[in-house]
């Protein structure tokens, strides 16, 4: 901490950012949302265990299945982009490194979580045959 | 970026070793983290072993015990010699505690004596706490009022004393925040368990009036919110606070106030 800069305007940096509270709370409510979700998908994974293709894509293709599921899959990559941020914020010190990674990391989020709800929306429609 | 050994001056390296007196009965070895800054050498762990039946039952009389007889050059900080300075916080058999409330006793085999972890090392067993200071001053922990002061005490009810119990006790021996592995990766920013104690402790005195400026200030990814509730904190904490409640109490406030 040898610096020529006062203690205290070290420690008082550029103070405070005044946001943190909605990233916090949105972390904690989608993690609590994931839980319903993947016990009702993993029930899903059980009913459908050794089922064709077709038998699949026919139960997904009811609206509430598809609804549930395209949900599902929001709450996942939103909950890994809120967590795995934090993880980047704690670990990388290189500003530029940092912004580089937090930015590569939301745009990996965005297009997962898009193309797996297409996914859905293609079988709701019969368009994956 | 993460660092995974230590830099090449700081490795430790073999130290000095001390026996105990042909005569003694009842030893115990203590192996003391040894760094002199002006020596230009590695940091050592140093060997003393001591005849017990003639020492005081904690590891603050064994360490100055060795000080008075067998090193001189020890350095350590001590006052009080019983858990209210908090000066004399190392790093006791692997966890961060204060020497003169830790029974000899009470530790199994040898007893390791190294400094408060991730702080700069002034000497031996001296860390560097400006920083934790300076980030104590920049909560402002004094009691902050608009109304003009009365003529008499500010009066409290007993419950609202009641919630400074838990909090008014801590000692800022650091601890807490030396073994807060989110304090360790970001100490510049992160204000850490026992300043954020300290803060908690003024937003929920009901005397002081500031304390929307006190959450608006804390309110920052990093001053805040890199506490990830690892509990080290309360684990560690000699005087048997708990700091992560102070932290999550603070967080459901600021929450509290947008919804």
């Amino acid at each position: 901490m040898s610096s020529i800069r006062s203690s205290l305007a070290q420690a008082r940096g550029l103070g405070s950012a005044k946001v943190g509270v909605a990233h916090w709370w949105a972390q904690r409510v989608s993690a609590v949302a994931l839980v319903p979700l993947t016990l009702w998908f993993v029930a899903c994974l059980a009913s459908q265990f050794g089922a064709d293709y077709a038998s699949v894509t026919e139960w997904l293709s009811s609206p509430l299945q598809a609804s549930l599921l395209a949900i599902y899959l929001a709450a996942i990559f939103y909950h890994s982009q809120l967590g795995l941020q934090v993880v980047i914020e704690d670990y990388v010190h290189i500003e530029s490194v940092k912004i580089a990674a937090l930015i590569a990391l939301q745009l990996t989020n965005i297009l997962l979580a898009v193309a797996a709800i297409f996914s859905v929306i293609m079988i709701l429609v019969g368009a994956a045959r | 970026m993460a660092q995974f050994r230590l830099p090449k001056n700081s490795r430790i390296t073999k130290g000095r070793r001390h026996d105990a007196p042909a005569d003694a009965k009842n030893t115990k070895t203590f192996r003391i983290y040894r760094w002199e800054p002006e020596a230009g050498e590695n940091p050592r762990v140093d060997s003393f072993t001591i005849d017990l039946d003639r020492c005081g039952p904690m590891v603050l009389d064994a360490v100055i015990k060795i000080k008075n007889e067998i090193d001189p050059t020890l350095t350590f900080r001590r006052s009080c010699r019983e858990g209210i300075c908090g000066s004399c916080a190392f790093n006791i058999d692997g966890k961060n505690t204060l020497a003169c409330t830790t029974r000899i006793e009470d530790i199994e085999g040898d007893v390791r004596i190294y400094p408060l972890p991730h702080m700069p090392v002034v000497k031996d067993l001296v860390p560097d706490l400006t920083h934790f200071y300076a980030q104590l001053e920049s909560i402002e922990p004094w009691i902050k009022t608009d109304t003009p002061a009365p003529t008499r005490e500010r009066l409290q009810t007993p419950e609202d004393r009641a919630k400074l119990d838990g909090l008014y006790e801590c000692i800022l021996c650091a601890c807490c925040s030396t073994a807060c592995p989110s304090y360790w990766w970001n100490p510049e920013r992160y204000l850490g368990p026992a300043v954020l104690l300290q803060a908690y402790r003024w937003i929920v005195d009901s005397r002081d009036e500031a304390t929307g400026d006190r959450l608006d200030e804390l309110e920052d990814p990093f001053k805040l919110y890199r506490c990830h509730t690892i509990m080290n904190c309360t684990n560690t904490c000699p005087k048997g606070l708990n700091p992560a409640k102070a932290i999550q109490e603070t967080k459901k406030l600021l929450l509290e106030r947008r919804s």
